[in-house]
């Protein structure tokens, strides 16, 4: 059982492993990012990995080391009962990663949290914003340069009530369907 | 209904059809009376029916993974405590596991007995808040009142043992911050024979109540294969049939030595998600019973001198143990590098903590997969189709926890 993800990953595709490790029972793959949707989707729909649930997006700043983010995807199958681990690696000037809200009705909406905490975008996903923080928010928080004792801009109320038809058309008419939405 | 409404309008002019058709926005929340926990649902309505539900999320957000960035390894166990503040014991201790996971170190026999024990214990908390509180807001008063009895009962043996009742952090990295107390298995014994009680009294009350059926069966329904997508786990998952516990699929503690069933429902709905619950404060019940019959005497924390303090006499009477202890209380315990995703079984689901170490005394990183945050991002699925009051049960069931949710 052990190492089988791993095999699996690397029969499949091998040009796109750079790294892989079990250390501490949990097996690791660190891909390329350019097929990360068609190695998870692999990984989904193969009859022997199943992986149809995705417990946890997250990332790491390794500042100052480059390549600086480090996105984690912990995929589970709740058929055969294991984990695998993936990792990708993203440099800071162009760190964007593809979404998977596709594949799994959570990840957009934890992509969305990852955007949120490290300012790593998700190409392809239908509406990144911020979930926890608010819009107004300037920065990363959990980036490794945002000083912790770091203060935000007041914020400004708005100049007037917005009437309903205008809360109509930010609300409904013109906002995209949440990022967990499409399935 | 014997004739359909409809075919009534036909010989009316159609000036007037279009009159109803714009849905209707309503702000639900932050600050809702009847939704614990402040979350804000932007809802779309026809009539009495969502059609579309947008969730917003983040208004208890406290910065805990920044926080615990910038406290040592021990520092962080208040601030899990203060994660699912229902049931903090058990974040204590999935925490705890993660470090000790990361440090590669076993701990005693019996501090897993008390783990395991004092985890049920919480489980039993959060399980009663969450029927009573679901209870009270359908308007039952009195099944809300003898759940909350039973949560006093169980939070007055955590005070017992930890010296607290809702901030315990009573765990710790490769041990506990305390054995049993005297009498607890006495103290238990009478607890116990309470909450059976207890049970029995919102059995009655509840189970076969007319209203309280009509409110919870069928609404709130999410399928299994949908429930796995959006990442759903705990009793959320269990009520659409799905058996998944992290107890039982990867044993952790002593969860591989005890009997107990896992509870699954069928329909996925409300009442299903209800029953387990209800019937895992049985299970959780058992679990503690063995527990105290087989847990055996002996040292509750590991002698691995890299997370021990010294003994007080060792670190007055020597210039080693005093040097022990003052880097262990101001460096921190010295992690060794690397990273590790661990998980347990909280009271709302999987409780996942992904923590990297650079061998420092102070986390790099601290990610915590808090079944709450994740299951609002599907919890539109749960809304939309139904009636506007339909929400009210399935936020309770779903059990929502804000401090959980908004990290």
């Amino acid at each position: 059982m052990a190492k089988k993800l791993i095999d699996f990953v690397q029969k499949k595709f091998a040009s796109e492993v750079l790294h892989t490790h079990s250390r501490l029972g949990n097996d690791t793959v660190t891909v390329k990012r350019d097929k990360l949707v068609e190695i998870v989707r692999e990984l989904r729909d193969d009859p022997s990995t199943q992986m149809d649930y995705l417990r946890t997006i997250t990332a790491v700043d390794y500042l100052p080391r480059q390549p600086r983010f480090e996105l984690v995807y912990v995929l589970y199958s709740m058929k055969h009962k294991h984990m695998l681990i993936l990792r990708v690696m993203l440099e800071d000037s162009d760190a964007v990663a593809p979404s998977l809200h596709t594949l799994y009705g959570t990840a957009g909406w934890q992509e969305r949290e990852v955007w949120d905490m490290y300012g790593i975008r998700f190409s392809g996903h239908p509406d990144l914003r911020r979930v926890l923080l608010y819009e107004e928010f300037e920065g990363h928080p959990l980036r490794k340069d945002y000083l912790k004792q770091a203060s935000q801009p007041r914020v400004e109320l708005l100049a007037r009530e917005r009437d309903s038809v205008e809360e109509f058309n930010i609300y409904v008419n013109d906002r995209p369907s949440s990022g967990s939405r499409d399935q | 209904m014997a004739h359909n409404i409809t075919d009534s309008f036909d010989s009316y002019d159609p000036i007037d059809q279009d009159i109803n058709n714009e849905p209707m926005i309503l702000q639900m929340g932050p600050s809702h009376p009847a939704t614990h926990g402040t979350v804000r649902f932007t809802l779309t309505l026809e009539g009495e029916k969502v059609l579309k539900c947008e969730t917003e999320v983040g208004y208890l957000h406290r910065g805990f993974e920044k926080e615990c960035e910038a406290a040592t390894w021990t520092q962080v166990f208040p601030y899990t405590d203060r994660l699912n503040y229902v049931s903090p014991l058990l974040n204590n201790f999935g925490y705890a596991l993660a470090v000790e996971k990361l440090l590669g170190i076993e701990v005693p026999d019996r501090c897993n007995w008390i783990r395991t024990l004092m985890g049920e214990i919480s489980r039993l908390s959060d399980h009663l808040t969450s029927i009573g509180a679901g209870a009270l807001e359908l308007n039952a008063m009195t099944a809300f009142l003898y759940a909350i009895e039973g949560r006093e009962l169980v939070w007055d043996l955590i005070e017992q043992v930890t010296g607290a009742r809702l901030t315990v952090s009573y765990g710790r990295v490769g041990g506990l911050k305390d054995d049993l107390p005297e009498g607890f298995a006495e103290n238990w014994k009478y607890v116990r024979a309470r909450l059976i009680e207890i049970h029995a009294y919102t059995n009655k009350l509840l189970t076969r109540n007319r209203v309280f059926v009509d409110r919870m069966a069928g609404t709130g329904v999410i399928s299994p294969e949908m429930a796995i997508s959006y990442g759903y786990t705990g009793p959320m998952l269990r009520s659409t049939g799905v058996d998944y516990d992290v107890r039982k699929d990867h044993p952790y503690f002593k969860y591989g030595e005890v009997d107990f069933d896992v509870p699954v429902g069928s329909s996925g709905d409300n009442f299903d998600r209800y029953l387990v619950r209800m019937e895992e404060l049985v299970q959780s019940i058992r679990i503690i019973d063995q527990c105290l019959e087989r847990m055996k005497p002996g040292p509750i924390n590991t002698d691995d001198p890299r997370v021990m303090l010294p003994n007080k006499e060792r670190v007055y009477n020597s210039i080693e143990g005093m040097i022990a202890h003052f880097k262990i209380v101001f460096e921190g315990l010295q992690v060794p590098p690397g990273e590790v995703y661990s998980y347990t079984e909280a009271g709302n689901g999987e409780l996942g903590f992904y923590i990297v170490s650079n061998g420092t005394g102070k986390p790099w990183k601290i990610h915590v997969r808090s079944p709450s945050l994740i299951m609002m991002g599907g919890v539109h699925k749960l809304f939309e189709g139904g009636l506007l009051s339909d929400i009210i049960p399935t936020f309770d069931t779903v059990n929502m926890i804000g401090g959980e949710c908004d990290k």
